[in-house]
């Protein structure tokens, strides 16, 4: 799907790597074939949207000279892919998966939770598709982390722990390691 | 139950170190040397009496996948891709692989490269995992640290590089050919095949695109013995497997277990039954979003592997079994999976791209009855004319979960539309 019409994407007066960032660009284009360095497009905008917070057109233009790419190709990429953000977001972004596993444990309410939380500064909100951890659903990614196995309440402490400026600890909100059924693994118990 | 001592994935939970140490001593890298100096032929002679088949949903037997490589490199070097682009509502196994044994993984890529004649492997991971890819970079560092990958990986006198290529958000790149086409750094659209990717894949080149625990069993199989892992598992169905349980269990999991397991076994055993007891079942979907839910009825019965779920009409997927008990408004819960397909397909065919947002539609009305019963039939046919008619699998995978809704939940269907013209007409 295509998440925006490029047209649409505002420029900004300047965008310009930092030293950190551009090196590990080149690091990036390094692992593709001479000639292949298209192949680092989506790595590389990641970095700006790591750097930026987002991807401005004016990042988008600076991309495609610095991989030799039509600007277009690079606009197709950013509004092909659902991870990059197209306009400045919060600083905390919150992915809420709702498809079908996450759903049917509760997706709803946690949706519903993260909007009202989300005020543009500290929290934004995404609606996504299935985020990959179907057994510890519901499953919030906030930046590059996954809280799982999320209710009301548990969800709540996160968010008020990042408003807090803390960083809670990913994973499982209950008691539980990782995959594992909670209460301890059914296989795996012999040393 | 499958014993401790055949699962292949023995940190599967994390509770131990996955560095590399501490995956050594638990017998990753161990003899690698050595398969690989049995040669090519032999290895993949190996994989293909293992009776492997994909583990990425398809089902394709790897070993022969394995085979249809070119024999000797000519002009255009060999590539090998594994697909770590795990995206199919219901799967988070790769996931696990790549976070708590990724060495098992890295080792089979030296193998599984080594045995399709490639100097390069790159591994492709659905951009949302950035932790498990963090890892899997570290993994990879370590090993080429210990003379394991590079120039002369393990002493083999075979150079083999190893690369993990991030995506950013798009199921259609599990497709194969649109993960090459995202790899190459262009949008995720599926390639016409042929040319099938062992003869024009990645930048045009010989390629071999495996799932990740298909790559990540491989060593394992070869150290054990084909016959080791054949003898797992019911024929043609061979081996141990990764199941994800979720959805309405009292205790969802990841497991490893043997293929062809009962699935009220698999269920009871490991995921603490089904919430509120077997008879709170309403339906299972046993192989992934893409798969045709099954009714209780089948589900006392059925076996888990590919020909079993196969015979009744759905399939094994990618061992994704999502559970919904009798509190479950069915007909939302597969519109959502048509919401999902119509957010996913990447618009490249007239069917699917549509179909896919035809098809919600008209699902959602479904959920409240907004429909005539004749409606039913009409969806079952655009079902039909979007299956088949596309370049990939993304038009099949969105028109089977509403016939598999049509084929077991047609009455529940009626009657939703039933009440509510009835509630019209009464008012």
């Amino acid at each position: 799907m295509i998440t925006a019409d490029p047209m649409d994407v505002p420029y900004v007066e300047e965008f310009r790597f930092l030293p950190e960032y551009l090196e590990k660009a080149k690091a990036l284009i390094a692992n593709y074939p001479p000639g292949r360095q298209a192949s680092a497009v989506i790595g590389v905008l990641d970095l700006v949207q790591r750097q930026e917070g987002w991807l401005s057109r004016t990042a988008m233009d600076e991309v495609a000279k610095l991989l030799d790419m039509a600007p277009i190709r690079v606009y197709e990429i950013a509004t092909f892919y659902t991870m990059f953000q197209l306009k400045p977001k919060g600083k905390y972004l919150l992915q809420v998966c709702t498809t079908t596993p996450c759903w049917l444990r509760g997706s709803d309410a946690i949706m519903k939770a993260c909007e009202h939380a989300a005020d543009g500064k500290t929290f934004s909100v995404q609606e996504v598709e299935c985020l990959g951890a179907c057994v510890n659903a519901p499953v919030v990614q906030i930046n590059d982390d996954f809280y799982e196995d999320l209710d009301e309440a548990s969800l709540q402490k996160v968010l008020d722990a990042f408003r807090r400026g803390e960083t809670p600890k990913p994973g499982p909100q209950v008691d539980r390691q990782t995959s594992a059924p909670e209460g301890g693994p059914t296989t795996l118990r012999s040393e | 139950m499958l014993a401790d001592k055949d699962r292949i994935f023995t940190n599967l939970y994390g509770f131990h170190d996955w560095r590399l140490p501490a995956a050594r001593a638990r017998g990753a890298w161990d003899g690698t040397k050595a398969i690989l100096e049995r040669g090519p032929d032999a290895i993949i002679d190996e994989m293909k009496k293992s009776g492997l088949r994909g583990r990425g949903g398809a089902g394709f037997p790897t070993g022969l996948k394995w085979s249809f490589m070119p024999k000797e490199v000519k002009d255009r070097p060999h590539y090998l891709v594994v697909n770590a682009d795990e995206s199919e509502p219901g799967t988070c196994k790769d996931r696990d692989i790549m976070r708590h044994d990724p060495h098992l993984l890295v080792e089979g890529c030296l193998i599984a490269g080594f045995a399709m004649r490639a100097n390069a492997g790159y591994i492709y991971v659905r951009g949302e995992f950035y932790n498990e890819a963090q890892t899997l970079i570290a993994a990879i560092k370590e090993a080429y640290d210990a003379g394991l990958l590079g120039k002369n990986a393990c002493g083999s006198g075979w150079d083999f590089d190893l690369y993990v290529h991030r995506g950013a958000g798009a199921y259609i790149c599990g497709e194969e050919t649109a993960l090459l086409e995202s790899l190459e750094g262009k949008k995720g659209m599926p390639r016409l095949k042929p040319p099938f990717p062992a003869g024009s894949g990645l930048y045009g080149c010989p390629s071999t695109v495996n799932n990740v625990e298909s790559i990540a069993v491989a060593p394992t199989i070869l150290r054990r013995g084909a016959a080791w892992f054949a003898g797992i598992g019911r024929p043609n169905n061979t081996g141990t497997k990764l199941f994800c349980i979720s959805g309405h269990v009292n205790k969802p999991c990841n497991v490893e277990e043997e293929m062809g397991i009962p699935l009220r076994e698999l269920i009871d055993r490991h995921a603490g039954g089904v919430r509120g007891g077997w008879d709170n079942l309403l339906a299972v979907i046993p192989g992934g979003a893409s798969v045709p839910l099954l009714p209780k009825s089948i589900c006392d019965t059925v076996l888990v592997d590919f020909d079993s779920l196969r015979d009744q009409k759905s399939g094994l997927g990618t061992a994704a079994v999502i559970v919904m008990d009798k509190s479950t408004d069915i007909v939302k819960a597969i519109a959502r999976l048509s919401q999902f397909y119509k957010h996913e397909s990447c618009g490249q065919c007239t069917p699917c791209r549509e179909g896919t947002g035809w098809m919600w539609r008209v699902m959602e009305r479904m959920v409240v009855g907004n429909a005539r019963i004749d409606e039913i039939d009409a969806l079952e046919d655009v079902t039909r004319q979007v299956e088949g008619h596309t370049i990939c699998a993304l038009g099949d995978a969105a028109a089977w979960p509403i016939q598999g809704l049509i084929r077991h939940f047609r009455p529940e269907m009626e009657r939703r539309i039933r009440a509510r013209t009835e509630k019209l007409a009464a008012e």
